[in-house]
């Protein structure tokens, strides 16, 4: 690495650790002024290069790592309603229009999806594996 | 005609660390994760913006074609380093080198300039290496 390179690293570390940040903090309530008050960046220069690290401003960055904890929660089964409090929403619906945005569908039929093949699983795992890594593994004639 | 890759098979010496490494370390999303009976598992976790391509953390233990000796050579051959399963890619190698170093992630190369952008190599916790790229716009 070259002498030059190091303020560009330093600049690295604190934007990298105003990401680490909200993947910790994404169910507070967050105010990305203030993350960005931390990292000791105005905020345009902030969101400006957050973006050209990860691909979306931190706001969106935020509600994907939301969704994201939301379809693990929608998977084992807790309400709609509760998942959208514990992963930081203040309002369900907008709880809702986003999920559909980020995954296509509402979190009640995410939901019902996903209860549907855990069914699935549950009455035949080997509907979850392809045949020939089940073949490898000698899982083909076992009973589980 | 083959349209698009599925499944990609990385062996592994111990599914509960691969797992911690893969989904906590790499922020991969678990896809698939089925009891197969004692002690088996069927385990597939996908890249953070790839939710099609899973990727099965399959573990080297006895059963079907594996007998014992393949499983030694097998373990012995992944600890050493032997297998680069894939290439990843990331927006900025940069914050991504940082942040997985900040993770405990073991890298065998610093991000080096290439011909088509930046490259850098890290292990995952069984041994495989991995190739992280960020691409020249």
């Amino acid at each position: 690495m070259t002498p030059a390179s190091y303020p560009k690293m330093y600049l690295y570390r604190r934007i990298v650790q105003a990401k680490l940040f909200i993947d910790q903090h994404y169910a507070e309530p967050l105010d990305l002024s203030a993350i960005a008050d931390e990292a000791c960046f105005s905020k345009f220069h902030f969101v400006r290069l957050f973006k050209s690290a990860y691909g979306r401003t931190p706001h969106h960055y935020l509600i994907k790592v939301r969704i994201d904890h939301a379809q693990g929660l929608l998977a084992k089964d807790v309400p709609v309603a509760e998942v959208s409090m514990r992963v930081g929403f203040e309002s369900s619906t907008s709880f809702a229009a986003l999920f559909k945005k980020q995954t296509g569908m509402s979190p009640s039929v995410y939901q019902r999806r996903q209860r549907i093949r855990k069914m699935m699983y549950r009455g035949n795992p080997l509907t979850a594996v392809p045949n020939c890594f089940a073949e490898a593994r000698g899982w083909k004639n076992s009973n589980f | 005609m083959i349209t698009k890759l599925t499944h990609l098979c990385v062996y592994v010496l111990d599914q509960n660390s691969a797992h911690d490494f893969y989904v906590n370390k790499l922020g991969f999303k678990v896809h698939t994760d089925v009891p197969m009976g004692p002690g088996a598992r069927w385990l597939t976790v996908t890249p953070p913006e790839q939710p099609e391509l899973e990727i099965t953390l399959f573990p080297i233990a006895e059963g079907g074609v594996f007998d014992a000796e393949t499983v030694r050579t097998m373990k012995a051959l992944v600890r050493r380093g032997t297998f680069g399963p894939a290439v990843m890619t990331c927006n900025d190698l940069l914050a991504t080198y940082e942040e997985m170093k900040s993770k405990g992630v073991e890298f065998k190369k610093p991000p080096t300039r290439e011909f088509y952008g930046f490259e850098a190599l890290f292990v995952d916790d069984s041994g495989n290496f991995f190739s992280l790229s960020q691409l020249n716009p």
